[in-house]
């Protein structure tokens, strides 16, 4: 299969220190890789160089066969980071139409009313995102992000601070993805649900790569496994 | 080696200008309408010479920072901008005492003084843009492109000399004028303190560039350290 | 969707934010005004000493006004991190700083128009003589106003003391620009000839400054 992603010896520095060294990884099209590490470990910037949100300094990353920064990456890509990312003097029509013009969604598809039904906000859609309660923005930002069906995902922490229904939610929203043949990137400090949607894990510290490799039987059953046996720092 | 370089340069730049002062207190006449005072022209002239070409070439290794991605660049950047201000502050100092002598004034608001005036805010700001941001590879993107902008005003300020009628006086050098404005003995002595103050900014530039470089050699270590 | 498109929808959602809320348009309103009253106290004019300063008291008052609309410009991309979201979508950079510099324009020229009106009858100052003259300095001396203001309020997103640096960094870059503005305006009140000098340099900025400001914000936007 085809890589959606490709990074070959990439280098990232803040000035001298470099956030991610030398960090050579392929993701397949349609697998969901799950990237694990502790606070630090550079797995934010991983994906922000991915999304094309931050430069690097050495090395090749190709995103669906295109520089990061290319506007045939950006099209194809859904980047949720630890900011909603929704206008809160806007509704939440108001956002998603705005979304969907940015990411050139046409509009006779209804994509905009279809995905407040899906996230359950078709009542409160001409509300501002002001006036909603937390679950409601996390849903929202949710719409905001698989909006154009994006071929590729990138989501910083997705499962972080969600609440129960959001994270069913969300868990449904990426088998679906899954399945329709989109790739997922995401990082996680919630093993648990990583190891289970994942297909594939990744794992860095101090802006290496550890391991990389399909998830195992060994990874669902204890997933602490991988920080033992891969890290310096040894277990959790 | 590169230390070996600084001390070489300004030990030559302060001996030439300190050959120069000879040259001007003791060997040049004063100027016939101006009297003693003309002689600070020999400080204010170069000082703003220096400094506007500080600053263009500064965009320049702006502009080589943001093509290559490398530090140095930006540390050369930084450095040139920094001691080009200086040479700056020079001018508008010598400028103002000069003014207070011949027009009896410190100061006016003539298009050349307040470019001039404009162009050393504008550095200032890029020194305030500088220290307000920690990240060094973010510094150097940014503090580039102001940098870049900053460089138009120059422009101005060197272009106004021709595009206004000023009270300041008009160009004098050769090489602006086609010749015949000035004494060709003190149009030399001119060039030569150019000279002695372009070696001595070039020295001050490799000095401010080793204190970039160990600054942010501490920015990693101390990452790493918290790492 | 082309650049200027991309450029036109991120003003219009702007303006919308805009006319919900009316953050700017009421602040910088507001300021203008009180701005206008200050100069009446700074200042006791004869109508014909009126007359030689007014270019400058107006475009002194615009320009700190104009310091009120554009911080708002990026700053409305920070909270829940919506500059992330905006980046990592097709919208180019430069779309984005060229998009706020119209939104920015637009507010800014709707303060001009409220401040026109107050001062001509603060100081009873005739602004119809050249009015289609005036017009289009005020949209030109904007346009360049705004769109240096929305690209060093993008340098400046991420910067401590932000609110501080952006004026401090941005009107010595503008001073050219306001001293063409001005004298084209004290030129309009007193019915004297259009001059080109000035009309140049104002023309010159703008586009220099808008090309500079669209082949630089990739750079400035993604660090």
């Amino acid at each position: 299969m085809p890589a959606a992603i490709s990074l070959e010896g990439v280098w990232k520095y803040y000035g001298d220190y470099p956030a991610l060294r030398d960090y050579t990884l392929k993701i397949e099209e349609g697998s969901c890789c799950a990237i694990l590490g502790r606070n630090g470990a550079g797995k934010t910037t991983l994906l922000r160089v991915l999304a094309g949100l931050s430069p690097f300094q050495k090395g090749s990353i190709a995103v669906l066969g295109s520089k990061p920064r290319s506007s045939e990456a950006r099209r194809a890509i859904g980047f949720l980071g630890h900011g909603i990312g929704v206008y809160e003097d806007l509704t939440a029509k108001e956002n998603l139409d705005f979304f969907a013009t940015a990411l050139n969604v046409p509009k006779e598809k209804q994509t905009v009313s279809a995905w407040l039904e899906r996230v359950d906000l078709a009542r409160v859609a001409n509300i501002p995102v002001r006036q909603y309660s937390r679950g409601m923005r996390q849903r929202l930002a949710l719409a905001r992000t698989f909006l154009a069906s994006p071929r590729l995902f990138l989501l910083d922490e997705p499962f972080t601070s969600l609440d129960d229904r959001a994270i069913k939610m969300l868990g449904e929203l990426l088998r679906d993805a899954r399945d329709r043949g989109a790739t997922i990137l995401f990082s996680t400090h919630q093993l648990r649900e990583a190891m289970e949607i994942a297909s594939h894990v990744a794992l860095i510290e101090q802006g290496k790569l550890r391991h990389a490799g399909e998830r195992t039987r060994e990874m669902l059953e204890d997933p602490g496994f991988l920080y033992r046996e891969h890290t310096e720092l040894g277990g959790l | 080696m590169r230390d070996k370089l600084t001390y070489v340069l300004l030990a030559a730049g302060a001996l030439f200008f300190f050959f120069n002062l000879h040259g001007i207190f003791d060997v040049l006449p004063d100027e016939a309408a101006q009297g003693a005072i003309y002689r600070i022209m020999y400080l204010h002239i170069p000082a703003g010479i220096t400094c506007l070409t500080g600053f263009f070439i500064g965009m320049i290794f702006s502009i080589g920072y943001l093509t290559t991605g490398k530090l140095a660049f930006d540390a050369a950047s930084a450095s040139i901008n920094e001691v080009a201000l200086v040479f700056a502050f020079m001018n508008v100092v010598t400028g103002s005492i000069w003014a207070r002598i011949i027009w009896g004034i410190w100061w006016t608001w003539d298009p050349r003084l307040t470019a001039m005036f404009v162009c050393l805010l504008i550095y200032v700001g890029y020194l305030l843009l500088r220290q307000a941001i920690d990240e060094p590879t973010r510094r150097g993107r940014l503090s580039a492109a102001f940098s870049i902008f900053g460089t138009v005003d120059v422009v101005v300020v060197w272009k106004s000399i021709e595009w206004f009628r000023t009270q300041h006086p008009g160009p004098v050098l050769d090489v602006r004028t086609g010749g015949g404005h000035i004494d060709p003995a003190m149009q030399s002595m001119i060039f030569r303190d150019l000279f002695a103050f372009l070696l001595i900014a070039a020295a001050l530039v490799l000095i401010r560039m080793k204190q970039e470089e160990n600054a942010r050699e501490i920015d990693a270590l101390r990452r790493l350290a918290h790492a | 969707m082309n650049a200027f498109s991309q450029a036109l929808s991120i003003a219009r959602k702007d303006l919308a934010i805009e006319l919900r809320t009316k953050e700017s348009l009421n602040s910088a309103g507001a300021f203008a005004v009180v701005i206008l009253l200050l100069f009446s106290f700074a200042f006791d004019l004869s109508p014909e000493e009126t007359k030689d300063i007014s270019g400058g008291l107006l475009w002194l008052c615009f320009s700190f006004a104009g310091a009120l609309v554009f911080n708002r410009g990026f700053a409305r991309e920070m909270p829940n991190e919506c500059l992330d979201a905006l980046l990592s979508s097709p919208l180019s950079a430069a779309s984005l700083v060229i998009g706020k510099a119209i939104t920015s324009a637009l507010l800014l020229l709707v303060v001009e128009a409220i401040s026109f009106f107050v001062y001509g009858i603060f100081y009873d100052t005739n602004w119809l003589k050249q009015p289609w003259s005036l017009l289009a300095v005020c949209v030109f001396a904007t346009w360049g106003i705004c769109v240096i203001g929305s690209v060093f309020g993008a340098l400046t997103i991420n910067l401590r003391l932000r609110e501080l640096m952006l004026p401090v960094i941005i009107y010595p870059l503008l001073i050219p620009l306001l001293i063409a503005s001005i004298e084209m305006t004290n030129l309009f009140l007193t019915n004297q000839a259009f001059n080109f000098m000035w009309l140049r340099v104002l023309l010159v900025f703008d586009i220099v400054f808008t090309c500079l400001a669209v082949a630089l914000a990739e750079i400035i936007l993604v660090n």
